[in-house]
């Protein structure tokens, strides 16, 4: 990320490259373009969703680098280099993952909107460790907001994948 | 296509940004963690002709920690300092300022520096670097100053910066031994802007009474605001009972809090003398903790 950037003076666009769900391309970019708008608009990624675009209600929230992060707060030229991951590189060959299998088992969304931006926190928040009280559940969920379920069934959904992993190693 | 059209500039030293905002000053922004710029931009409320993007210069990335105190480079981001435990132990009081600033998902990309930078009223780290007397370090192309935080910030988002300057760093004085200092705020709900938060630092001395006491509280001025009478009022006593029933009373009677759509100046002045008593009471617990 330390080479200096592709300016087009006249176009006013920008070449990026970068990686989204595990897969490398370059692409040729307004340089005020959200990050949200990009992959939404010219990726086609439209499973991130806008709520607000000022940063309040978590609906693009995306893995950038490792980091959950609102993609409608950044802007594309700044992902150069960058590492993405957005809801359609969680489910892989048809089969959800265990977060995504919680969510449906638990009644954890009704419209949907707001799910991916909330999957993507989570995923985030998961691979810092596991989420294991009702407290730490929502504290996890506090950056995105819902307004069909009241977060009932996701914080049931959290600590069944917890309770899920401790059965598993007492099993064994 | 949401903020209007500009120039983007992405400097890869702190030359190249000086010399960037020399040259365009007036008409350009500094692009930090973009968590306050960015919506202002997709709103339109904001309309520079240069975005100047700071994220890829690398010198700006570190924070040092050390006896003398704790030195925040323009890039270091509010997570990075929340989840350091050095910081934590050195600085209590800022780790939790910085865990009540909005969602992780914000605190994985705002700084520090910005949220000085762009002087909300109602933001944590103002009233926090206030509180223990932060000086922010400033540079411009031609120069070069340092500003206590108390003279920084000078109305709501607005700050002693001119165009041609950037807040290069802060520096946070080590807390002597004895020194303690907590934060609180009250928010509508949590990761909300704070209707009213408070700062709270004093020294425990020897005998058992606290020294220098500061309060300062964000969310009820255009600025951090100083409570020097109730400061005075608390500053060698020994915060039994009875000061801090009395100083809760004296912020309820003498603060003149701002009105505004999320919570009326009755309920601001009300909450506002709750939490500096809470405040104060927690330095006592922290009296324990340090065994002065």
């Amino acid at each position: 990320m330390s080479e200096a950037i592709d300016v087009d003076p006249i176009e006013s666009k920008i070449w990026i490259t970068l990686t989204i769900n595990g897969s490398k391309n370059s692409y040729f970019v307004e340089q005020r373009l959200t990050l949200a708008d990009f992959l939404r608009k010219e990726v086609g990624l439209v499973g991130t969703h806008l709520g607000c675009e000022h940063g309040s209600c978590g609906a693009c929230t995306i893995i950038m680098d490792d980091k959950a992060v609102r993609s409608c707060l950044l802007l594309a030229v700044q992902a150069d280099g960058a590492s993405l991951e957005t809801v359609e590189g969680l489910a892989r060959d048809g089969a959800m993952t265990p977060l995504q299998e919680a969510f449906r088992a638990h009644h954890a969304l009704q419209c949907g909107y707001c799910t991916s931006g909330i999957l993507l926190s989570l995923v985030a928040r998961l691979r810092e460790g596991p989420i294991e009280t009702e407290a730490e559940a929502r504290e996890s969920l506090s950056g995105n907001i819902c307004r069909c379920t009241g977060y009932t069934g996701m914080v049931s959904a959290l600590l069944s994948l917890s309770n899920s992993k401790s059965g598993d190693e007492e099993k064994q | 296509m949401k903020p209007s059209r500009f120039t983007y500039h992405a400097p890869t030293d702190l030359d190249e940004v000086l010399a960037l905002l020399a040259q365009y000053g007036d008409e350009a922004k500094i692009l930090a963690g973009g968590q306050s710029l960015m919506p202002m931009l997709n709103f339109r409320l904001l309309a520079p002709a240069h975005l100047i993007d700071i994220n890829r210069v690398s010198e700006l990335r570190n924070y040092f920690l050390d006896d003398s105190g704790l030195n925040v480079l323009a890039l270091v981001r509010h997570r990075e300092l929340e989840t350091s435990p050095e910081v934590e132990l050195a600085f209590p009081i800022l780790h939790e300022g910085l865990a009540n600033i909005a969602h992780v998902q914000i605190r994985n990309r705002g700084t520090v520096c910005g949220s000085l930078a762009h002087a909300d009223s109602a933001a944590e780290l103002p009233s926090i670097m206030v509180a223990l007397d932060a000086r922010m370090n400033v540079r411009s192309q031609s120069s070069q100053r340092s500003v206590r935080a108390e003279e920084f910030f000078r109305f709501h988002l607005t700050s002693d910066l001119d165009a041609s300057e950037l807040l290069v760093s802060v520096d946070i004085p080590a807390m002597r031994t004895g020194t303690v200092g907590v934060f609180d705020e009250i928010t509508r709900r949590k990761g909300d802007f704070a209707l009213v938060g408070a700062a709270v630092v004093g020294t425990w001395d020897s005998d058992g009474r606290i020294q220098d006491c500061r309060i300062v509280c964000s969310g009820v001025a255009p600025t951090p605001l100083r409570l020097t009478e109730a400061e005075q009022f608390v500053s060698g006593t020994d915060l039994s009972e009875e000061v801090l029933v009395g100083v809760q009373q004296l912020v309820m009677e003498s603060l003149e809090p701002t009105e505004d759509i999320h919570t009326s100046a009755e309920y601001r002045k009300k909450v506002t003398g709750v939490i500096i008593r809470r405040g104060l009471a927690r330095l006592i617990d922290q009296r324990r903790d340090i065994h002065v």
